[in-house]
């Protein structure tokens, strides 16, 4: 059944309307959960507001669930879904410049639009700034080609590159996060500010 | 009354788990959907290759970037995928904040730095971001978020590099936030 898009169960102009509703909710959720605030996202970097990591794990996990228990049920076909390529050295060069972005600029990409739809202006800067990011990579392209296609291991899971099977792997990871999500609690006990 | 107000202060945002569950459901959505995950720097990419394309197209032609863009994408670059879904968190973030009372226009900042100094940091911070999404193939959301949920290496070390750097970079830019 699933991807409906891939398997032409819906029409490209019906799956770009569904891209705009999947959106709102995305929206809605990312500003209901605080993500909209970016003295709430730094906190996870100095342990006064965890919301980040719960919200991100928890929301990795679900989906991650959800994804093979609907493989499982033969409801979605997980070799038609997108599966993200490693390119090693560039998915950590690119990861240690985004942390970097992150801490000094307090937003990432989609919480960025979010602070902007409620009227936070350090957010609609932080998208100036990423679109001359973006242009900037743009522009060098060629200076830093072989960087961006360097190590290029294909699609691997995670769970084979461990030799282990999805489930096993999914709850080991729910485990380690069950894990985090304690010290968390902790951690906000212990560095307590307001909320914002 | 100053005991109410605080109570309704501590409990203004979602619960942060029944937030991450509700977020997850989306992402399932949209794999369901559209056989992909959720994302945000791919519309700002779409986004500068229209913008190229428009203004100087002899740039454009010559770029490696908007033509390897061209080739893995196909079509108009703004009749895509994450454009739609970016428009949309517009209008869920939105209409998130004037359900809560969140709309407002103002410069969020810690109150030991100017709004000058925030909003210098905040256009910073997103140069690299800009920048490190492209290298990294996507952003929090493309890449670590998304990428997890299908269990893609590259998305658990990218999440890493993102977050194992903003923690050890926490120390020297604390200034700017406690």
């Amino acid at each position: 059944m699933g991807p409906l898009a891939i398997n032409e169960i819906i029409s490209e102009n019906t799956n770009f309307f569904l891209a705009f509703i999947i959106g709102i909710a995305f929206g809605f959720v990312l500003e209901a959960s605080g993500f909209s605030s970016s003295r709430k996202l730094a906190g996870m970097f100095y342990g006064y507001d965890t919301v980040v990591l719960k919200v991100f794990f928890t929301g990795a996990i679900t989906a991650m669930l959800g994804m093979l228990f609907f493989s499982l049920f033969d409801w979605i076909d997980l070799d038609l879904v997108y599966v993200n390529p490693t390119y090693l050295t560039s998915a950590i060069t690119g990861g240690v410049i985004m942390g970097a972005g992150f801490i000094i600029g307090g937003y990432c990409p989609g919480t960025s639009f979010c602070g902007a739809s409620i009227g936070k202006i350090d957010a609609l800067i932080f998208i100036v700034g990423l679109f001359i990011g973006v242009s900037l990579f743009g522009a060098g392209f060629n200076w830093w080609n072989g960087m961006y296609m360097a190590k290029f291991l294909g699609s691997p899971k995670i769970s084979e590159f461990f030799g282990l099977t999805d489930g096993v792997f999914a709850l080991i990871l729910i485990l380690i996060a069950l894990g985090m999500f304690r010290v968390a609690e902790w951690a906000e006990k212990k560095f307590p500010r307001e909320e914002y | 009354m100053q005991e109410s107000k605080s109570a309704i202060k501590k409990t203004k945002y979602l619960n942060p788990y029944l937030g991450g569950v509700l977020l997850g459901l989306v992402l399932l959505a949209a794999n369901f959907i559209a056989g992909r995950g959720l994302g945000a720097s791919g519309a700002i990419k779409s986004t500068v290759v229209t913008i190229v394309t428009a203004v100087n197209s002899q740039v454009a032609e010559s770029s490696g970037f908007v033509s390897e863009y061209l080739d893995t994408h196909g079509g108009s670059p703004m009749k895509n995928w994450l454009v739609f879904e970016m428009l949309g968190v517009l209008v869920g973030g939105f209409l998130s904040g004037a359900l809560a009372g969140r709309l407002k226009w103002k410069v969020e900042h810690y109150p030991g730095i100017t709004s000058r100094k925030r909003l210098f940091m905040a256009l910073s911070g997103g140069i690299l971001f800009g920048f490190g999404s492209q290298l990294g193939r996507g952003c929090t959301s493309g890449s670590a978020l998304s990428g997890m949920a299908v269990l893609s290496l590259g998305g658990f070390i990218t999440m890493m590099a993102i977050f194992g750097t903003a923690f050890a970079l926490a120390y020297f830019f604390r200034r700017n936030w406690i």
